[in-house]
């Protein structure tokens, strides 16, 4: 191709071919990719600000503290951690299966235990009203037996959130567990440990930094969920009314209020983020 | 602590003792097959170049490697059917794998805590462990505040915690630099020799085997292809690998007398006299090079040579030869230059029958 020759030839000869070559290090970003990506960086910005710039802050101080509001931000709070709680109690055992246990059909549970991952949350909530409903085929027995009913309580609220939350832990324990030496299990089996004991005192340590970004991965969805749960659990104020169904029912009668309650839900992301980025996320 | 079956100090008898083992490991393409005996306060070194199978013997041994045939006897108790936690059996892994997340105390008292001691007693004995290896005074730091040198001997004693009839070792020295190595070596080679009990330790460094073992066991092709003291292999090698691991030329041929025909090459002159199939072995600084057939020597044990190959070894300079003979002559720098030794250079080279040994193969 063009021989690069005379640059060359030229550049131990002084002074002036050198600043170029200092510039040329710094490569320019071509404009191709340059304008695309300021666009989509506007694109996942501008919303966000413009929520910021029509929020009724004169009004704001009353909003926040009206019950209604107050009744959703704790269920949400309350359910999300109830639903992390199931997603870390069922799914970091399940984590440890798929990644250390060999069993046939192994890729199979994997891709069903991803599977909520990428279902539209309402199929969830009519899957989930089939199986726990009160007719369904498993809830029609917990009604019998039990007389236990899990649609529109806040129980089916939490069930409904950890369905569509518990994948995001699983696939993040599955990844740190794999990530993670074996060969610590082995020497803690050589010093008597049982393969429970070895899990328990030495792997669960040492992938507790992927259980607690998982289990805040799962939290956050579990936040914001809102397909499945008005689905499988309705939406009644105070019982199984979360804070992105207030938001919803708010924007059709009372804007303000909608935007109000949609501040909170981004500030409580945010803080998220910011514990993620600083607990977590430099360290790896 | 777990007592397996009955007290093997009562009813084994004496020659019950210790490791009795044949251990079998079939992975397609490889098979292990090596027979290990000790006695309690043996060290046995396993020897050999890189994928002969040593560390899936000691893995074996561990228990982390199911036997395929073969027995495992320890102190007269059946161990093949029993899992690795049950096994009286303490394990110095390569890179020590100590627990990231507890400190060395803890690391120690892990061992003792899983066969049921109490928390505090644990500590007490790790305590006691970490001050016979000379770190009490790091008890309280995570593993990756300490030194490689500190670090081993924290995973030793972390082995010797569980009170283990039988000590494996991996590579004790391999993940250490060299001036730590020297001070580890001596240091570890004192607590084997304090070890009541049968210890197995796997390398692929002569130095560290001689050094830290009674008892070699050089395993090449996942088989034993020869074992003894580390003087008796040193002085007569059966493979080229530990020939040149000791650092000697080693033939075999037929003796007849004092002469050794070797297989398809020249014949070397010994002062033994023997007959049959033998080994002859002689060092490399026993050969001498001249550029031009020397007149001033015999005939005997002369050979014209070609260089192939040259490198540095310490301040002196090994010369890798071919042509009648394939062997290896050290030399120093300066001779070197002297004989302007280059690759393709041809050389004479000889050495005295009084340097050489003869051994029956």
């Amino acid at each position: 191709m063009t021989g690069p020759k005379q640059p060359v030839a030229a550049r131990p000869g002084g002074g002036g071919p050198r600043r170029p070559r200092v510039r040329a290090v710094r490569r320019g970003v071509p404009v191709p990719l340059l304008v695309p990506g300021l666009l989509a960086l506007a694109f996942l910005l501008v919303p966000l600000l413009a929520l910021l710039v029509r929020a009724p802050w004169r009004s704001l101080p009353s909003q926040l503290t009206s019950t209604e509001v107050w009744q959703a931000l704790q269920l949400s709070l309350i359910s999300a951690t109830a639903a992390t709680a199931v997603a870390l109690v069922l799914g970091v055992p399940l984590a440890w299966l798929l990644a250390r246990a060999e069993f046939p059909g192994r890729g199979l549970v994997r891709a069903l235990v991803t599977l909520p991952l990428v279902l539209p949350p309402v199929v969830g909530g009519v899957a989930l009203l089939l199986a726990l409903g009160r007719n369904g085929v498993v809830g029609q027995w917990l009604d019998a037996w039990f007389g236990i009913t899990l649609p529109f309580t806040t129980a089916g609220v939490v069930i409904a959130e950890a369905f569509v939350a518990m994948p995001f832990l699983v696939i993040s324990v599955e990844g740190t567990l794999r990530a993670a030496d074996p060969r610590y299990e082995e020497a803690a089996t050589t010093l008597g440990a049982s393969r429970f004991t070895a899990f328990r005192r030495v792997t669960l340590p040492l992938i507790a930094p992927g259980i607690a970004a998982g289990a805040v991965l799962a939290w956050a969805r579990a936040l914001g969920e809102f397909g499945a749960t008005i689905t499988f659990a309705g939406n009644f104020p105070g019982r199984t009314q979360t804070m992105p169904l207030a938001v919803y029912l708010a924007l059709q009668n009372d804007p303000e209020a909608a935007i109000a309650l949609s501040l909170i839900l981004l500030a409580v992301s945010i803080a998220v983020l910011a514990g993620l980025r600083d607990r977590w996320m430099t360290g790896a | 602590m777990t007592d397996i079956d009955a007290p093997p100090a009562l009813l084994g008898a004496a020659d019950e003792q210790g490791l009795d083992a044949r251990l079998v490991v079939d992975r397609g393409t490889f098979r292990l097959d090596v027979s290990l005996r000790a006695a309690p306060g043996d060290v046995v070194a396993l020897l050999g170049p890189n994928g002969a199978g040593k560390t899936t013997a000691l893995r074996a041994l561990a228990g982390l490697v199911p036997l395929s045939e073969g027995h495992l006897r320890l102190d007269g108790t059946a161990l093949e059917r029993i899992p690795p936690e049950k096994r009286p059996v303490g394990v110095v892994f390569q890179d020590y794998l100590l627990f990231p997340h507890l400190t060395a105390l803890d690391n120690v008292a892990f061992g003792p805590r899983c066969h049921g001691t109490g928390k505090a007693e644990a500590r007490a004995q790790a305590a006691t462990w970490l001050g016979r290896m000379g770190l009490a005074d790091h008890a309280g730091a995570k593993p990756r505040r300490l030194s490689g040198g500190q670090a081993q001997r924290v995973a030793l004693a972390r082995a010797l915690a569980t009170r283990p009839r039988l000590l494996l070792l991996d590579e004790p020295l391999a993940a250490l630099d060299a001036r730590t190595r020297l001070e580890v070596r001596s240091q570890l080679r004192r607590h084997l020799a304090e070890f009541e009990a049968v210890a197995v330790l796997v390398t692929h460094d002569p130095l560290d085997a001689m050094v830290l073992a009674d008892r070699l066991v050089v395993v090449e092709h996942g088989r034993v292809v020869q074992e003894g003291t580390p003087t008796e292999i040193a002085r007569h090698p059966r493979t080229d690998y530990i020939a040149q691991l000791v650092g000697l030329n080693l033939y075999r041929g037929e003796a007849d007398g004092h002469a050794v025909r070797l297989e398809g090459g020249p014949s070397i002159t010994t002062t033994e006299d023997l007959t049959g199939p033998v080994f002859v072995a002689f060092p490399p600084v026993a050969v001498t090079l001249f550029r031009d057939r020397p007149t001033g020597v015999s005939a005997r044990n002369l050979w014209h040579c070609e260089v192939a190959g040259l490198e540095t070894h310490g301040d002196q300079i090994r010369a890798d030869l071919t042509g009648e003979i394939r062997l290896a002559a050290d030399l120093t720098t300066a001779a070197a230059a002297e004989l302007d030794l280059h690759t393709g250079a041809p050389v004479w080279a000889t050495v005295k029958a009084t340097q050489t040994h003869a051994y029956p193969a």
